[in-house]
């Protein structure tokens, strides 16, 4: 090979336009020296320099916003710098913000080395950004296998015996779906390569020339199985029906900061890969992709709430409610093809849902015990009397969760109707209406749990564990979300025109 | 004209709900209490007043006092524009009575956790005045829901017998038809390709091509059963007895007074003019559903009742039935009717549970069997008990008369036997209600009430109670003898002049 030809492909390698996931993986590295250098003080150190970091660089690009290599392909076509990249890049640090912030008052109910955690979620933070704005199946494989792996390493970091059952599970399933979306890719890659078919392309990994490729092949039977073992794939990350048997058990057993970080960003993490793949690249397998949307989409929102009703203990009611959230999302991308306006509306519900879910996720963290696998509804009895700040902060996650004006997460809710309304999807409608209906009653529940049952009667409440005070960066934390949840329920202003990229 | 420096409709929706925001805040109970005055009367002083100067306001595309303020989703056809019209005056103005009252009776009530209560109350408040003011659909959906938040959580922490099933229940049937009617107004936003829910934009657009008549089927069908369950239609009526047997007063007067006529309220001024084609395909069902269950089955059913404030929910859900009757008639005349019928119904209702209350704080139950004789003791409150249930049958002098009467003479157009089954009900009223008159008040002592009587004395209405309830009367009988007062307006926009229509095509 020309040396020139390896100069023309590394000046397009625009090293500028992934600063922020630069600077995370050397804020990673910071924490270990820090680690080596205050061997003694960095239990308090780390945490703080990693907030410190993330609130610094997720500053840095709102400031650059819009990003100025907007809608260019760099390093060769392995990323694109999109819109809804830039979206998620802002939640993912969010998301991040808060995991380590909930971590901070997790971990401390336990003994147990702190630094690693903050180091791996920074690293899984850096990947999951680049995922929102790969452009190509090799990247897109590397950066999701390196969101996994971060995670199976997370899942099981207290080390308790449902802490490690619970690892082993997600580490299976995961290799499991890992090796069939690969299977999927490796299809992909063959078909579209197969110089005796039409638009074959020696580049047939990147975005544009599969997209290409597929719509010039429209029903080839390979690259049909190849889409939908990938889909079946993305599924594992996003919990939809049958892919979602994991969901509980690790939700459970992983500690609270990671069950958060599973439910938000790896969540997130599967959207915007399904956004990208089944809105564009393989949009002209429409009659293909559709229709596995719609069963994942219908089986996940009724398996997801009629699971959920039947759930004590909270991590596993959230984990379940989660995959009906991820059906209402699944609606959203079911709706991409026939209205626009659906792009937007997905976004709009994954910012509507990180907050509501941090909010109740910081409130878990706070009325867990030490034994963090074991957090039952009945700890939540006389919540609203002792601890009143958690008690308003838990109602209006959850109320925004359910989906109850004026909470944010009803507007949510209501874009994503609208958008399937518009694509004629009358039949996952009146699911997600059954679904809505159904999460009310588990939601209720909950909040019913923290207000209702010992304001009626005196304190013979049944025995929780000791809830830990909340302090003032947290207590502002929540506030925040709090606030937000109600505001951003009744005046979008710029956010939603930003949201929806107009 | 109005010369407020300030937008009245506005203030009146933020008024009570500043006032709740200062007490969640954490403001002394001594200054909540205060606050809450203002809270609840400055909604209904400005509701007095734009009702005073409705007509010489000037109107833009039927609409007086109209403004509108971005909340940044404009390229979604979403904003909050308020603005009221003949339609949506009455119920603004009854939002702001019956609102006052409860707010008085709430805060001598002495409930216990008194400053939650009434922040709860106050934000239920600023939703009923937002639900009439709202002239954007999004936003009448949307304060409808922030008042009804309020009432579940009145009912499951307030609430009395089985309050913790009765709020589960209540909020998954309200759900359930809040989410039918969203559904059904998405349907609106969309098939129209108006791709706005400000009901002038609609309205305009649909004038323009209407909508196919298939279409105008399903989504009436849909807003039909929506808000069907909102307004307790037989056969899905059942949460509503139950939840206002167990809703603290305060909640059961707004909720039942105000609140549940948003679904009529949303047929009359969202389906009715979008979707004519819709009224005649649904009318029959509708009106054979209203009158045979929720007048006569639910009439007998209320006769039977052994439970005072159980027979109250039960009548209030009977009374529905004719204002289902109106809307099916579909005239001019019925659906003033309506209008008018939900003013008096709102009003009688909500002076009919706070009576409710006050007698069970003297007999200590609300078994009718264990009551008698309670008016040698409490002759007001007996003497404005019986006026409330003359106001219910609908007894000429009292606003229900002038709404029932016309809903009848228009419904005798649209069928004469369910005319005459509706009548029949006016019976039904009277028996349960006179007679559930006669066994509180008069007659000897039962044993049972002579043995609470001498445990707690019973005292007449003290005055923080007879204030609202004499409110409530005085604007029943208002109405009663000055039906002119709301209907002009009323007139003025269920009859737009010919040039109007012209008007409102361009």
């Amino acid at each position: 090979m020309d040396i020139s030809v390896l100069q023309t492909l590394a000046s397009r390698n625009l090293w500028g336009a992934i600063t922020p996931e630069i600077l995370l993986g050397g804020l990673a590295l910071v924490l270990l020296v820090i680690e080596l250098l205050f061997p003694k003080e960095h239990g308090r150190i780390v945490p703080v320099a990693a907030l410190v970091g993330l609130v610094t660089i997720l500053g840095g690009v709102l400031f650059n916003a819009p990003s100025a290599y907007l809608n260019q392909e760099t390093f060769n076509g392995l990323l694109v710098h999109t819109h809804g990249g830039q979206v998620m890049r802002v939640f993912f640090l969010l998301a991040a913000i808060m995991v380590c912030l909930i971590a901070r008052v997790s971990l401390a109910k336990q003994t147990l080395p702190r630094v690693e955690f903050y180091h791996i979620v920074l690293v899984v933070t850096a990947a999951m950004m680049l995922l929102a704005q790969s452009n190509h199946l090799v990247l897109f494989f590397v950066a999701l296998e390196t969101v996994t792996i971060g995670l199976y390493i997370l899942v099981s970091y207290y080390r308790t015996s449902l802490t490690l059952e619970a690892g082993l599970k997600y580490l299976v399933m995961g290799a499991l779906s890992s090796s069939l979306m690969l299977f999927g890719i490796v299809l992909l890659y063959g078909v579209a390569g197969n110089p005796a078919l039409p638009a074959h392309t020696a580049q047939s990994m990147h975005y544009g020339q599969l997209a290409a490729f597929l719509a010039a092949n429209p029903h080839n039977f390979l690259a049909s199985i190849g889409i939908v073992l990938v889909l079946a794939g993305v599924a594992f990350k996003i919990g939809a029906f049958p892919f979602q048997i994991w969901v509980p058990d690790v939700y459970q057993g992983a500690p609270t900061p990671v069950t958060a970080f599973l439910a938000v960003s790896s969540k997130a993490v599967g959207f915007t890969a399904l956004l990208a793949l089944a809105g564009t690249v393989f949009a002209s397998y429409a009659w293909l992709v559709a229709p596995v949307l719609t069963f994942f989409a219908a089986t996940t929102l009724l398996f997801g709430n009629f699971a959920a009703l039947t759930q004590h203990n909270v991590k596993r009611l959230i984990g379940l409610s989660g995959v009906s959230h991820a059906g209402f999302l699944l609606l959203g991308v079911a709706a991409v093809s026939h209205a626009p306006m659906a792009v937007g509306a997905i976004y709009f519900y994954l910012f509507a849902y990180l907050l509501a879910s941090f909010a109740v996720f910081g409130v878990m963290a706070h009325v867990a015990g030490t034994n963090d696998a074991d957090q039952e509804l009945d700890h939540y009895a006389g919540l609203a009397k002792d601890r009143p700040f958690l008690a308003l902060v838990l109602a209006l996650g959850l109320g925004s969760l359910a989906g109850i004006p004026p909470l944010v997460g009803f507007m949510g809710k209501l874009f994503i109707f609208i958008a399937a309304f518009q694509a004629g999807l009358y039949g996952l409608l009146a699911i997600a209406v059954i679904g809505v209906v159904v999460s009310i009653y588990y939601y209720f529940g909950w909040i019913k749990a923290a207000f209702f049952e010992t304001w009626g009667k005196s304190a013979d409440s049944p025995a929780h564990p000791e809830r830990t005070p909340v302090d003032f960066v947290t207590g502002f934390a929540l506030s925040a979300l709090a606030l937000a949840v109600v505001v951003l329920g009744f005046y979008q202003g710029p956010l939603g025109s930003w949201l929806s990229g107009r | 004209m109005s010369t407020l420096p300030f937008d009245p409709l506005l203030a009146a929706i933020f008024a009570p709900l500043a006032v709740a925001l200062a007490i969640a805040c954490g403001l002394p109970k001594r200054f909540s209490v205060k606050l809450a005055y203002v809270g609840f009367g400055l909604p209904l002083l400005l509701a007095l007043h734009v009702w005073f100067y409705y007509g010489t306001a000037a109107q833009t595309h039927g609409y007086a006092f109209l403004t509108s303020y971005s909340t940044g989703l404009d390229s979604l056809g979403i904003g909050l524009k308020l603005g009221l019209n003949g339609i949506s005056l009455p119920l603004f103005v009854l939002a702001g009575i019956v609102g006052f009252a409860a707010g008085l009776y709430a805060i001598q009530s002495g409930a216990e956790r008194l400053k939650i209560y009434l922040m709860l109350l106050l934000v239920m408040q600023g939703g009923l005045m937002g639900v009439f003011a709202s002239v954007d659909i999004f936003f009448f959906y949307f304060f409808h829901e922030l008042a009804l938040i309020p009432t579940f959580i009145m009912v499951g922490i307030w609430g009395g017998r089985d309050r913790n099933y009765a709020a589960m229940k209540l909020t998954i049937y309200l759900t359930l038809g809040a989410m039918l009617s969203l559904i059904g107004l998405i349907a609106l936003y969309v098939k129209s390709g108006a791709h706005s829910f400000d009901l002038i934009e609609l309205r305009r657009v649909i004038a323009a091509q209407p909508l196919e008549v298939t279409v105008q089927h399903n989504i009436f069908g849909l807003l039909a059963l929506g808000f069907g369950i909102l307004v307790s239609l037989w056969p899905l009526h059942t949460w509503a007895p139950l939840g206002y047997g167990a809703a603290p007063s305060s909640a059961a007067m707004l909720h039942a007074g105000v609140l549940k006529k948003f679904g009529l309220y949303g047929l009359i001024q969202i389906a009715l003019p979008l979707l004519p084609a819709g009224l005649i395909q649904w009318s029959h069902p509708l009106a054979w559903l209203a009158v045979v269950g929720n007048v006569l089955v639910i009439g007998f059913v209320t006769i039977a009742q052994r439970d005072l404030k159980q027979m109250v929910g039960y009548s209030s859900v009977m009374h529905m039935g004719y204002a289902f009757l109106g809307i099916a008639a579909g005239s001019t005349l019925g659906v003033g009717g309506v209008v008018l019928l939900m003013v008096a119904h709102g009003l009688s209702v909500a002076l009919m549970f706070l009576l409710t209350t006050s007698v069970y704080h003297r007999t200590h139950t609300f078994a009718l069997d264990e009551m008698g004789g309670l008016a040698q003791k409490a002759p007001v409150l007996s003497a404005l008990f019986v006026a409330a249930t003359f106001a219910g049958i609908g007894l000429p002098g009292f606003a229900n008369f002038w709404g029932e009467l016309t809903i009848f003479v228009a419904l005798w157009k649209f069928s004469p036997l369910i005319t005459i089954l509706a009548v029949a009900g006016v019976v039904i009223s009277a028996v349960y209600g006179l007679r559930a008159a006669a066994r509180v008040f008069f007659g000897p002592a039962t044993p049972e009430f002579a043995k609470i009587a001498a445990e707690h004395p019973v005292s007449d209405l003290r005055w923080s109670e007879r204030l609202p309830a004499l409110i409530l009367l005085a604007a029943l009988m208002f109405i009663g003898f000055w039906p002119k007062s709301l209907s002009t307006a009323l007139d003025a926009t269920l009859t737009p002049a010919p040039a109007a229509q012209v008007g409102a095509v361009k």
